[in-house]
């Protein structure tokens, strides 16, 4: 019930039978191109990529991390938004994606020795498991399956003797506990408390440089966009229909003989694995990850992201992630006390006044707009003495019915 | 030998408190299908408050302050239960039935508590004197058994038999059970479903201030204490299930002992994660966590 008014239920399920197949992609691309926001979504992809041209290094580089951070939204609102699940372990999958990044420009860094960290916790040779990391292919590899695998192995005990809902969310809260003491206890592997950090360079360029923090800066943007397409293709394919099933009425969708089990597993680890994507990024820009940032706090925080934004739509999560974060940015260094008070109450404002979020409250603007002009109009051939118009027409039908 | 009955010990001291904090999530999730993230704060708002207490029973005579305590554990239960109340007038009531929104909702205030503690106690924990009556344990042979863990436990067992008399021997509590099996129903019989919860939302709130008062005798508290806390009371209500007394208290034993142990036995880190591990695998098992109430409705 929690997802009121975020599509026609009884819609979802009659789209659900209708026609797939090879097409589909076409034909979504052809709608997307067609679509009236097109010209808004350009016009916010060209802002992005000429960013770099107008705004100080230090806020290109905050920017950068927003980015990152709305790649992980748009695998939030997939599985929140679309298909209904609230998963509060975000932070995890961020968190192994980072990890995996930060592993390799370490190992890269060091040239061949030990990581500092390692050799404080009194490891003499790299483990084993470890080794891949040397290799950058690899590492971008593994921190996109490891979220995936792990998304997938929760997803699997989880989905499929049928916990869900509320039930599901405190496994996800207790598995980011777990994991962040995982973490800070395996200081040998992991760096502890203070993360991973210390890393210069990458393919032999200095991180620090400005001109290949815009090149990364460029990247991240164009990142950002591919996942975006292909979320905006996702949402229109049957896949997300059935998702959207899954939302509206689980057992429904069971009974009209879908298992929704693979399809939640398929949505939640797509959905880490953007968040290790996000991780992998945010490492390139912040130069740091640490079990801090992927813990309970900043995993809810994520939920905020797309409430606020607007669940169910994927531009909506894009916004929430960068407004949030550069609301945060701006003043919880200014009055960290307030901004505290504030971010409580978004939670609040997010759930209790605004369920679908700025979207919504824009859908709502161009709704009361439209009524106005409509109504205007009809004022107008009223007072023109012109004969009856459809809604006229409506009313008579409805008479002569009775 | 000595150590294991130690270690036992203390696994059942650590799942006693675990149980006060779960009680009130486990009835207020059964019965309203609300979460309340806020949970963890009224145990922080009850530890506050056996500080505040201590505070005032200082200026006073000082064979008066040994009793300070006794008089702290009802002043917790009031105050969080007096912030309960208020929580479910102003927001949670319009949250019945909507258990994700409501976890979110409610993890805002629990924001705003926080910081409210914040601004007024400091950001640095704060210690509770335990009275002197409190010190020292009792010891057999190589094992000691502290007082203070001895008297949370009678206090744990005199909460678990009062919330026992009221659930099942009182006309409230059979009219809240009433609600908790069929809202509609009890409705159309005359209960005041509206009074049932929120007279139930502030007992549960009143428990976790009590919790508070534990958590406060065990150690230093600060405006997140309750975080600490809440992770784990919620794996207690998902694997004690819902309705029934008996499992929440089945649901806090079997985590807080296995926690102890394994913990123990292996690394904290590591402990955590087995014990994670075996709540998922149990919940293979049984879904629905240990005692369910049955219902014949599909969702």
């Amino acid at each position: 019930m929690e997802t009121e008014g975020l599509g026609g239920n009884a819609d979802t399920f009659l789209r659900l039978e209708g026609k797939g197949g090879d097409c589909e992609m076409r034909t979504a691309a052809i709608r997307f191109i067609q679509s009236r926001g097109t010209v808004g979504y350009l016009l916010i992809a060209a802002v992005l990529f000429s960013a770099p041209l107008f705004i100080s290094d230090f806020r290109l580089n905050l920017l950068a991390k927003f980015l990152s951070f709305a790649i992980l939204a748009i695998g939030l609102d997939l599985i929140w938004g679309y298909t209904g699940i609230l998963s509060l372990g975000q932070g995890v999958f961020f968190g192994l994606g980072a990890y995996c990044m930060a592993m390799h420009l370490k190992l890269a860094s060091t040239n061949g020795a030990l990581p500092d960290f390692m050799s404080w916790s009194g490891l003499s040779e790299l483990p084993w498991f470890l080794e891949p990391f040397h290799s950058f292919p690899a590492a971008v590899l593994l921190g996109l399956l490891l979220p995936a695998a792990l998304a997938m192995l929760l997803g699997y005990v989880t989905f499929r003797s049928r916990i869900r809902g509320v039930y599901f969310s405190i496994l996800t809260q207790a598995l980011v506990l777990i994991t962040v003491t995982l973490f800070v206890g395996q200081q040998a592997y992991t760096g502890g408390t203070n993360g991973v950090t210390g890393f210069r360079e990458i393919f032999g360029y200095s991180l620090s440089n400005p001109d290949v923090q815009m090149v990364l800066y460029w990247i991240t943007a164009a990142v950002l966009i591919v996942v975006f397409l292909f979320a905006k293709w996702l949402v229109g394919t049957r896949f997300a229909r059935a998702l959207q099933a899954i939302r509206d009425g689980e057992n429904r969708l069971r009974f009209i003989g879908y298992n929704p089990d693979i399809y939640k597993m398929a949505v939640f680890a797509l959905s880490a694995a953007f968040a290790g994507l996000a991780g992998m990024l945010f490492v390139l820009h912040v130069g740091i990850i640490s079990p801090s940032m992927m813990g309970i706090v900043p995993s809810i925080e994520m939920v905020l992201w797309v409430a606020i934004g607007g669940r169910g739509t994927l531009i909506g999560a894009v916004i929430g992630a960068i407004l949030i974060n550069a609301a945060k940015t701006g003043f919880s260094e200014a009055y960290p006390d307030g901004w505290l008070y504030f971010l409580g109450a978004l939670f609040v404002i997010a759930v209790v006044f605004l369920p679908s979020g700025i979207m919504g409250v824009r859908d709502k603007l161009m709704a009361l707009v439209q009524r106005r002009s409509e109504r205007n109009t009809k004022q107008l051939a009223e007072k023109g003495g012109e004969s009856i118009g459809a809604n006229g027409m409506d009313s008579v039908l409805r008479e002569t019915n009775r | 030998m000595e150590s294991t009955i130690q270690l036992l010990f203390n696994g059942i001291s650590t799942s006693s408190i675990l149980l006060l904090i779960a009680l009130g999530l486990a009835i207020t999730f059964g019965l309203m299908n609300v979460i309340n993230m806020a949970h963890g704060e009224f145990i922080m708002i009850g530890a506050y408050s056996v500080y505040v207490t201590q505070n005032m029973f200082a200026l006073m005579p000082d064979a008066w302050f040994e009793a300070y305590f006794l008089v702290a554990l009802p002043i917790a239960f009031v105050v969080a239960a007096i912030f309960g109340l208020l929580l479910e007038w102003l927001l949670i009531r319009f949250l019945y039935g909507r258990p994700l929104d409501s976890l979110l909702a409610t993890w805002g205030v629990g924001m705003m508590l926080q910081q409210l503690a914040r601004t007024l106690f400091g950001a640095p924990n704060v210690a509770v004197t335990s009275p002197s009556w409190l010190n020292g344990g009792l010891q057999f042979g190589m094992v000691v058994l502290p007082y203070k863990r001895l008297f949370i436990l009678g206090m744990v067992a005199v909460v678990l038999v009062l919330m026992y008399l009221y659930i099942y021997r009182s006309a409230a509590g059979r009219r809240m059970r009433a609600v908790m099996q069929n809202r509609e129903m009890a409705g159309c019989l005359g209960i005041s479903t509206r009074r049932v919860d929120a007279a139930t939302f502030a007992i549960g709130s009143g428990i976790a201030g009590v919790a508070g008062c534990a958590v406060a005798l065990l150690g230093p508290i600060g405006p997140s204490t309750g975080t600490y806390y809440i992770v784990d009371a919620f794996m207690v209500v998902v694997l004690g299930g819902l309705g029934k007394l008996i499992g929440t208290v089945a649901g806090a034993f079997g985590i807080g002992v296995t926690n102890t142990l394994f913990e123990s036995w292996t690394s904290a880190s590591i402990g955590k994660v087995l014990v994670f591990a075996a709540i998922v695998a149990f919940l293979q098992w049984r879904p629905k966590g240990l005692v369910a109430m049955r219902t014949r409705s599909l969702d």
